[in-house]
């Protein structure tokens, strides 16, 4: 696909000269160059924490630069807010979302520039026309009239790329852009961004995903440590090229043998079932044991089921019906705390809107879900408490120069070690991880997989739900395939080819009844 | 992706939930005639036109404040200030009236004529408002605190103004050429009072702002999710700079219709109007944490809330019973909200 404009070389549009940025007790990036090439996809790889998020959020306006310069069409520009960046072409869709939830699909397309007769009267039908039209050219026929509140993560990914493109933006920034989206939408991602490439648009590409970013990236720059690493153009750059400068050594994820000494089921699930409002079931009769000392790799795709199932497991949804059993005890009557105190616990997906509060510290965090450990005649103590963020700040490496660090300036994957640990620290003798590497680079995912490893090998059951085939295969002991609400598959991984896995995934999508287009079918 | 076809057997509950759900989002308004139908049975005169008049007056009242309040709710904010800006605004309106502008240094007073009175009196509120603004936006005050101590402050400057006396008989004077203020409170064009009609003005500007214009639509991103809002160009801190401004304006209209009805101003006027605003705005189905909520629904629960306190008052029920039933009916409608909210989800999702 991108074979097609090898004829002339494309001219750099966009470069940024020495960005140096610095944070009150960190430098973020320093002396960074980066050359962004018209009619390409400039692809932007590193660790979290590499500064890729920085450098971007400069170039966006977000941010501005404590030294350096950006220069466009051989002259140097400032970009004072995301508004004038947008101006300048500039457009940008950002890691995490940001979307009003309250507002129309429209409604966050235009926000902040919206089409107006006199300056003051928004034209609304002009923004639904155009909304359609953006959403069509992303093959998505979603209402434009829809509550963003009311889309999946997948379909809210597609919005935020549509407001990026609503501004016709030559110069188009994507952090993470296909973290939430389903193979399928991945495919329609990329047409798109080939179309935008002979449309004349930079890209400006970052993912964690390295097979996608050497199947689409033309230019390839790595950065390690806020630092300029290495540059290679298309060809040059290939897997084992880009993880070594990444990280200094080209092992991705290595399956790591393991002892697997499974003892008795803790957590028994007969018959759960979650039912869908207006007919069906996101979890359909589900069955199946969870034993000591096993890592349980849950695949499906988006919207399988998987974080129904957690939920539902975990007591979060009222309407679940069917047995659950934690340690032979029932426990599907009992609220969320009880659970946890009988041993279970739930790592959720969306980090930032589920596991995390934003408000407090690191340590405050790591202890929230165990207050209770740590406390006496109803006071917390503070000595203990201590003690114990102590040890889980150490014992997961998390990168901040303290546990009193407020938790939003982590970076995504220090975040998720962080939710993790809050986890252990309740003591769970079952943990529930809903992707839990989502958004974080290979050397923090085999930090997370070492600790699920080690986890096991102390006797929790370890499921954790994953639509990444590699990593099914990392460190699952077992895969479970999930399709439609029902466990399709239930394999030792030995016996998970790719190929099982993948038909499993998509069973059920081709009954006549109920009728699902469901993305897999093109397949 | 994943569209869901509706089965046959979906649908009955579907349909069911449609039914219940539309009932619930016009909750409000169902409310507005269940008390009207109420109290026409229970209280003699209730229906009436006279009685009309007298209540749509009380309603106008809150009605101008909960417009405000409503803007601010939205962004996620509060105003506490508005019944106090209501006692200063009117202080300051009788003060023009009754002394005018002094200019010592000239040895003269001005007298303003009542509309410049009145643009005095709206520039106080606004100004109110600004600082209000000025202090959530570069001061970091959180808006409950700084609009509390702005309550303290307005209605500590409305005593200091008479020492804490009444200005009474603001008619002004032929020869100040200041005639005609309490026009406003009690003036009527055919037969509806002039505050009314001033109520709809306001209302259908207030609507239009918030439903067609950028500005508005900003309003309701900041409230939404702020960051998005923020990286999305918008200029967060001048959009709430703008409702407090709003709200202090709202507010300013209000002190001087009820100084108006008066034909005076007393400092203490407009205690506890904020709660009565706020309560408004709630049961109309504004959302506390901001970002949802409409023009319309407020001025539909600035009615419930009046004609219940009126019709209440008909039938001689206590005060005190008085203030237990709106309690009830402000929760309660939160109360529904909820329902409103989990079913057309499910709804939705379904």
């Amino acid at each position: 696909m991108s074979a097609v404009e090898k004829a002339d070389t494309p001219e750099v549009i966009l470069r940024a000269e020495k960005m140096t940025r610095v944070f009150p007790g960190t430098v973020a990036l320093e002396d960074v160059d980066f050359d962004v090439y018209e009619r390409s996809v400039n692809v932007l790889i590193g660790e979290n924490g590499a500064g890729k998020s920085t450098l971007m959020r400069i170039l966006a306006g977000v941010d501005q630069p404590t030294s350096g310069r950006i220069v466009m069409g051989g002259e140097e520009v400032r970009f004072s807010s995301v508004l004038d960046a947008a101006r300048q072409g500039i457009g940008i869709v950002f890691q995490e979302l940001n979307l009003c939830p309250n507002l129309t699909v429209t409604e966050n397309i235009f926000l902040g520039r919206d089409m107006t007769r006199a300056g003051v009267h928004i034209d609304m039908a002009r923004q639904r026309e155009r909304a359609r039209e953006l959403l069509a050219r992303l093959e998505h026929d979603i209402d434009p009239d829809t509550l963003v509140d009311d889309l999946r993560i997948g379909e809210q990914q597609i919005v935020e790329i549509a407001k990026a493109l609503a501004d016709d933006a030559r110069v188009l920034i994507m952090d993470e852009p296909t973290s939430a989206l389903s193979a399928s939408e991945v495919e329609v991602l990329f047409r798109v961004i080939a179309e935008l490439k002979k449309s004349g648009v930079a890209i400006i590409y970052i993912s964690h995903r390295l097979e996608e970013l050497v199947r689409i990236g033309d230019y390839f720059t790595v950065l390690r440590d806020g630092r300029f690493q290495a540059s290679a153009p298309k060809g040059e750059a290939t897997i084992p090229w880009i993880i070594r400068q990444m990280l200094g050594t080209s092992e991705f994820a290595r399956r790591q043998a393991r002892q697997v000494k499974v003892g008795e089921a803790v957590l028994s699930v007969k018959g759960l079932k979650l039912p869908r409002v207006g007919g069906g079931y996101l979890v359909d009769d589900v069955s199946v044991d969870f034993r000591a000392g096993e890592i349980v790799g849950i695949y499906g795709l988006l919207g399988a089921g998987r974080s129904e199932l957690f939920e539902s497991l975990f007591g979060l949804r009222a309407e679940a019906r069917g047995e659950v059993a934690i340690g032979g005890r029932r426990a599907d009557q009992l609220p969320v705390s009880r659970r946890i105190a009988a041993g279970l616990f739930l790592v959720p997906e969306d980090r930032q809107r589920d596991g995390l509060v934003q408000n407090l510290t690191v340590g405050k965090n790591l202890s929230l879900a165990s207050l209770a450990k740590v406390t006496r005649f109803f006071t917390v103590q503070t000595g203990p408490e201590r003690q114990a963020i102590d040890r889980l700040f150490r014992a997961l490496r998390i990168k901040a120069p303290s546990p009193d660090t407020p938790i939003t300036s982590l970076s995504g994957g220090n975040q998720q070690k962080v939710v993790i640990g809050k986890s252990l620290m309740t003591e769970p003798r079952v943990l529930l991880l809903d992707e839990p590497t989502r958004g974080i680079d290979i050397g923090a995912k085999e930090e997370v997989f070492r600790t699920m490893r080690e986890l096991a090998d102390q006797g929790l059951a370890v499921v954790f739900a994953t639509s990444d085939l590699k990593e099914v295969h990392a460190v699952s002991d077992r895969v479970l395939v999930m399709s439609q609400g029902r466990i399709t598959a239930d394999l030792p991984d030995h016996q998970a080819t790719d190929e099982v896995i993948v038909r499993a995934s998509t069973r059920g999508h081709a009954d006549p009844i109920p009728a699902h287009d469901h993305p897999a079918q093109d397949q | 992706m994943t569209n869901t076809v509706a089965t046959p057997a979906a649908d009955a509950p579907k349909g069911q939930s449609t039914l219940l759900l539309l009932l619930l989002k016009l909750r409000t308004f169902i409310a507005l005639i269940a008390v009207v139908v109420f109290f026409s049975l229970m209280a003699p005169n209730f229906v009436t036109v006279a009685n009309a008049v007298i209540v749509s007056k009380h309603v106008a009242i809150n009605a101008f404040l909960a417009i405000g309040m409503t803007f601010v709710i939205l962004t996620g904010g509060i105003d506490l200030s508005v019944g106090a800006i209501v006692g200063l605004v009117g202080m300051v309106a009788g003060a023009l009236v009754l002394y005018g502008i002094p200019l010592e240094m000239f040895g003269v007073v001005i007298y303003p004529s009542v509309w410049e009175m009145i643009g005095i009196a709206l520039l106080v509120g606004t100004f109110v408002g600004l600082v209000n603004g000025l202090l959530i936006t570069r001061m970091q005050v959180a808006p409950f605190i700084a609009t509390l101590g702005m309550m303290y402050v307005a209605r500590g400057t409305a005593l200091l103004m008479s020492g804490g006396a009444t200005f009474p008989n603001l008619v002004g004077k032929p020869e100040f050429g200041n005639q005609g203020f309490p026009v406003l409170g009690s003036g009527t064009i055919l037969g509806i009072p002039l505050s009314i009609w001033l109520l709809l003005v306001v209302a259908a500007i207030a609507a239009y702002i918030a439903t067609k214009t950028p500005f508005g639509r900003q309003i309701y991103a900041v409230g939404g999710n702020e960051r998005a809002a923020t990286l999305s160009g918008v200029n967060v801190n001048r959009v709430k700079l703008a409702v407090y401004m709003i709200s202090g304006f709202c507010a300013a209209i209000a002190g001087l219709v009820v100084a108006s009805q008066l034909v005076a101003s007393h400092p203490a006027s407009g205690e506890t109007f904020e709660m009565n605003a706020i309560a408004a705005a709630v049961l109309g189905g504004t959302s506390l944490s901001g970002g949802r909520g409409t023009i319309g629904g407020t001025i539909v629960g600035a009615f419930v809330i009046g004609v219940l306190s009126d019709g209440l008052v008909m039938m001689g029920v206590s005060e005190f019973w008085q203030m237990v039933i709106k309690g009830v009916v402000i929760v309660g409608a939160v109360i529904l909200d909820q329902m409103q909210r989990r079913i057309a989800r499910n709804a939705r999702l379904g």
